[in-house]
């Protein structure tokens, strides 16, 4: 035990010596929170969108006025035919187009019903949800004055390409994925390298020659990184609550407990690594290209699931931090409990059996040679 | 011969087809200096690294400090010191954190480490250093310290692969006397080296050519043998017959 404690010791050291690299871990959660809340954000303002009316009458004219005031969007065309709308996308000259039905006015009057599009450029799946959600909450304030003032149910009917996503705020569905993505850097990245290190070095072969048992030596080598992870979801919770108001709704302890099981999936892929590679620049390059990019891409972190084609959503599913990132957004935005994330917890518990066991096998192999 | 520390008996280690040691079988005495010279390729590394409990052979027999190389590797670990090929030490600790880490690692107590801490640093005449980053330091004292901190612990044996790669003569020439203090002290010494010079500073040597040893003696004894002039001779004659090529 004191051996492991001497050696846990020394871990920090290296830690804690390496000024730029300890200044990294610990400042990158604060700006990476504060640069996906804030610079890029999806709450997105005076946004070119086009406008196609066949109607031409009063009702319609006061809803294009009411877009035209509101400080998302500027009215930049005014279309004479659907035809056009195609082009406009793909020239960029506009990311959302409202097409209302055709005698607007007169069908809402006469039916109590008329129908407006929201047709949005979906290349950018979360600006587009994000674009029609504004756009469509304008129509829904319309409608509700209209109501409230003539006394008759009037119903405008909203019809959107994109899911609706009733919190317009982006950083809801950022924090969860910083997290993922934070977790991953330090404990998958960082301790592949922090052992990699000591094959380059040669001390790699000096520990293993001594009698200190080579789980101590992997164990000495997490435990720092662990301690790392939760000071700075710590510190990205801090952030969430009091800077970006995105409050924690749900069970703390079930936060943690998907935490630290996503923690040691990522400490678990980051000893894989360290048995595949021989150096620090293809640990770096392997955690990267293998680690980082699907956490950014395929998670849902950025671009929804529900919108991938089909063969990506099924790898996907492969990749631990979508777990993770669901279940966080589900305790966290959506106020649930451990209870409801019972998919995510399971799968991530299978995966982190799963890569504990290979890695430890594999760690093995490479010490038997 | 003193009883024997290390003793093999047609010790073989195979990669898929590949023989990297074949059927090597020696004996070293305690306290000896041991000399394990050979071509890079001619499966030193891999045969010091079946000793130090650090890889399996495939088939002989071994013990090292008394125990089993198969069944008792852990038991081996505790008797040993290793020095590797690489430097050995952490460059961001400092010069004592380095020494309270391995005495550490080999379980002695605070107290014992803080002494040998004391004896080593006036010996070396590096108290001042102490507190130094071990980056800091001159090549030839990581070397010296690195030694030192190989047989903190006073194991029986201590290993050195190509201990002084890099180093100038004069520091060499101080590494080497580092080294017979040990020896007097009992500690035995296993040590693989480039430089013939080092070689004639041995007790005994072996040679080894493509896995195998082919010359087994002291330096005196080698050089009748082999009716050569110096170490270099001896060594180049037996190296001129290997067919494995060098990676």
């Amino acid at each position: 035990m004191k051996q492991f404690a001497a050696f846990i010791q020394k871990e920090f050291f290296h830690i804690f010596r390496d000024v730029r690299t300890m200044m990294i871990l610990l400042v990158m959660p604060v700006v990476q929170i504060i640069l996906f809340g804030f610079a890029i954000t999806t709450e997105v303002n005076n946004v070119r969108i086009a406008i196609f009316d066949p109607s031409k009458d009063a009702a319609t004219r006061q809803l294009t006025e009411r877009l035209e005031a509101s400080r998302y969007f500027t009215i930049v065309r005014i279309l004479d035919s659907p035809d056009t709308i195609d082009e406009i996308f793909r020239r960029g000259e506009a990311q959302l187009v409202v097409v209302f039905g055709d005698r607007f006015q007169e069908k809402l009057q006469h039916t109590g019903e008329a129908s407006v599009q929201l047709l949005a450029d979906a290349t950018d799946p979360n600006q587009s949800t994000t674009l029609t959600g504004y756009a469509s909450s304008i129509i829904g304030s319309y409608q509700q004055e209209l109501t409230e003032r003539q006394g008759i149910p009037y119903r405008i009917l909203l019809e959107t390409r994109m899911l609706y996503n009733p919190q317009i705020k982006s950083a809801y569905s950022f924090v969860p994925g910083v997290m993922g993505l934070i977790v991953m850097l330090i404990c998958a990245m960082m301790t592949s390298i922090a052992i990699v290190r000591e094959k380059e070095t040669g001390t790699m072969e000096v520990l293993l020659a001594s009698p200190m048992p080579p789980i101590y030596l992997i164990l000495a080598k997490a435990v720092p990184y662990l301690v790392i992870s939760i000071f700075n979801m710590g510190t990205i919770l801090l952030l969430s609550v009091f800077v970006l108001h995105v409050p924690i709704a749900g069970s703390f302890f079930g936060l943690a407990v998907i935490s630290i099981l996503f923690i040691l999936v990522a400490l678990a892929l980051g000893l894989m690594i360290s048995s595949a590679v021989e150096t620090q620049v293809a640990a770096m390059l392997v955690s990267g290209a293998g680690l980082m990019t699907p956490v950014m891409m395929l998670s849902g972190m950025i671009f929804p699931i529900e919108s991938m084609p089909p063969l990506l959503q099924w790898f996907s599913a492969l990749i631990p931090a979508r777990w993770y990132i669901a279940a966080v957004r589900k305790i966290m935005i959506q106020g649930l409990d451990l209870r409801a994330v019972w998919l995510e917890l399971s799968v991530l518990t299978a995966m982190a059996a799963a890569l504990v066991t290979i890695s430890l096998k594999m760690f093995k192999i490479r010490l038997n040679n | 011969m003193r009883e024997a520390v290390i003793y093999t008996e047609k010790l073989t280690k195979r990669f898929g087809d590949f023989t990297a040691v074949d059927h090597i079988s020696f004996e070293v005495g305690a306290g000896e200096i041991f000399g394990f010279l050979g071509a890079n390729g001619a499966g030193k590394t891999t045969a010091m690294r079946i000793l130090c409990g650090l890889s399996r052979p495939t088939s002989g027999k071994g013990t090292v400090a008394g125990f089993d190389i198969y069944r008792q590797s852990e038991e081996i670990k505790k008797h040993i010191g290793y020095m590797s090929q690489k430097f050995s030490l952490y460059e961001d600790l400092k010069v004592w954190e380095n020494m309270r880490l391995f005495g550490g690692i080999y379980g002695m107590s605070s107290r014992q480490i803080g002494e040998k801490t004391e004896t080593i640093l006036k010996e070396l005449g590096f108290a001042d250093e102490r507190n130094t980053m071990v980056r800091k330091l001159p090549l030839g004292w990581k070397q010296k310290l690195a030694f030192s901190v190989s047989i903190f612990h006073e194991p029986k044996i201590v290993f050195l692969d190509e201990p002084t790669g890099g180093v100038d003569p004069v520091t060499r020439r101080q590494f080497w006397e580092l080294i017979y203090q040990a020896a007097n002290r009992g500690i035995t010494v296993f040590v693989t080296t480039h430089y013939m010079d080092e070689a004639e500073y041995c007790g005994r040597i072996s040679i080894m050519v493509d896995g195998r040893i082919e010359a087994l003696d002291s330096p005196a004894a080698l050089r009748q043998q082999f009716r050569a002039a110096n170490m270099e001779d001896v060594f180049q004659q037996l190296a001129r017959k290997a067919v494995r090529k060098v990676d």
